[in-house]
């Protein structure tokens, strides 16, 4: 029988490799935010694995709150990847540093 | 029995089409393994009795953000050899921290499992009746307990796209060709921009 501990540990697992996903492509900022996506997806299974063990559906109400969040930040990200490309030619992230910040 | 399959099946693949998206040579391959990978998390939220939320990761997911990164990637002039400089090199520090966190997550697991752990009891308040479906408790609890928080998503996804278009438009400028000429193209006479011609056969036209 599947249980939620099934469900927490593939969530683990997409977690994690989220993580490494970042930390493998240090250069490609694309493959960041997807890594990024992926660890969104990791805690949105992981919200609906308790929603449904718990019976309560507040957990689905918070999944498509992160969802929301998940899109909005990829289109912003790709936006300001874009005009990042426009003025640099480039979007090697280890040298965004021109604000100093 | 059945649910077991189905539910290793996804898994492997969710967890498979992950790998890949982390590894992939080709960001357009990593985009696609990435919907692979969302299209089999929303048949595990099926599995879940999640319908809603399967439904919205499958339009959202893949039908707006994959085709997102999708333009994106394929738009931008990007040499991806350069990009994979540093990946040997992070390799040995990224796999310790994976292999930390992976340790760290699973021993949570393992420790609920052993029974140390209870899950408590939900509110109770927002339980899904026997008799209705996942979309209809969802909306029903989104649109009454819910609403400030629904209106909320909508702000943010507005803010965001006015940001986004904020920052990726470009003014035309000033002299640019394409500008349109409303008086010019009034005052033009039809005697200026037409000429009768007679070429000779085999001859050509010289205007």
């Amino acid at each position: 029988m599947i249980g939620i501990e099934h469900y927490l540990t593939v969530g683990a697992i997409l977690f994690v490799l989220g993580v490494l996903g970042i930390f493998l492509n240090r250069k490609n900022v694309i493959v960041i935010l997807m890594a990024v996506e992926l660890i969104l997806l990791a805690v949105n299974l992981n919200l609906v694995a308790f929603s449904a063990f718990l019976n309560d559906l507040t957990g689905q109400v918070f999944a498509m709150l992160v969802l929301t969040v998940a899109a909005a930040e990829a289109a912003i990200g790709l936006a300001i990847l874009v005009i990042y490309f426009r003025t640099r030619g480039s979007i090697a992230v280890d040298d965004i540093n021109r604000m100093k910040g | 029995m059945i649910q077991a399959i189905a539910f290793y099946f996804f898994a492997t693949i969710v967890v498979a089409s992950a790998v890949m998206v982390v590894m992939a040579r080709n960001p357009v391959h990593s985009v696609l393994w990435l919907i692979l990978a969302f299209f089999n998390a929303a048949g595990l939220m099926v599995l879940l009795g999640a319908e809603f939320i399967a439904m919205l990761l499958v339009i959202v997911y893949v039908g707006a953000v994959a085709v997102l990164f999708l333009f994106v990637v394929m738009m931008l002039d990007i040499d991806f050899a350069e990009m994979r400089a540093g990946f040997s090199r992070n390799a040995p520090l990224g796999l310790l921290i994976a292999a930390v966190l992976l340790a760290e997550l699973l021993l949570a697991v393992g420790a609920y499992n052993a029974g140390g752990l209870s899950l408590g009891k939900a509110a109770g308040d927002a339980v899904q009746a026997a008799d209705t479906s996942n979309i209809e408790a969802l909306g029903a609890l989104l649109y009454g307990r819910y609403i400030v928080l629904f209106e909320i998503a909508g702000i943010i996804l507005l803010v965001a796209m006015i940001g986004a278009i904020v920052l990726t438009f470009q003014p035309p400028k000033a002299g640019a060709r394409a500008r349109q000429d409303v008086g010019k193209q009034i005052r033009r006479r039809p005697e200026d921009a037409t000429v009768m011609k007679n070429p000779e056969v085999g001859q050509g036209i010289e205007l």
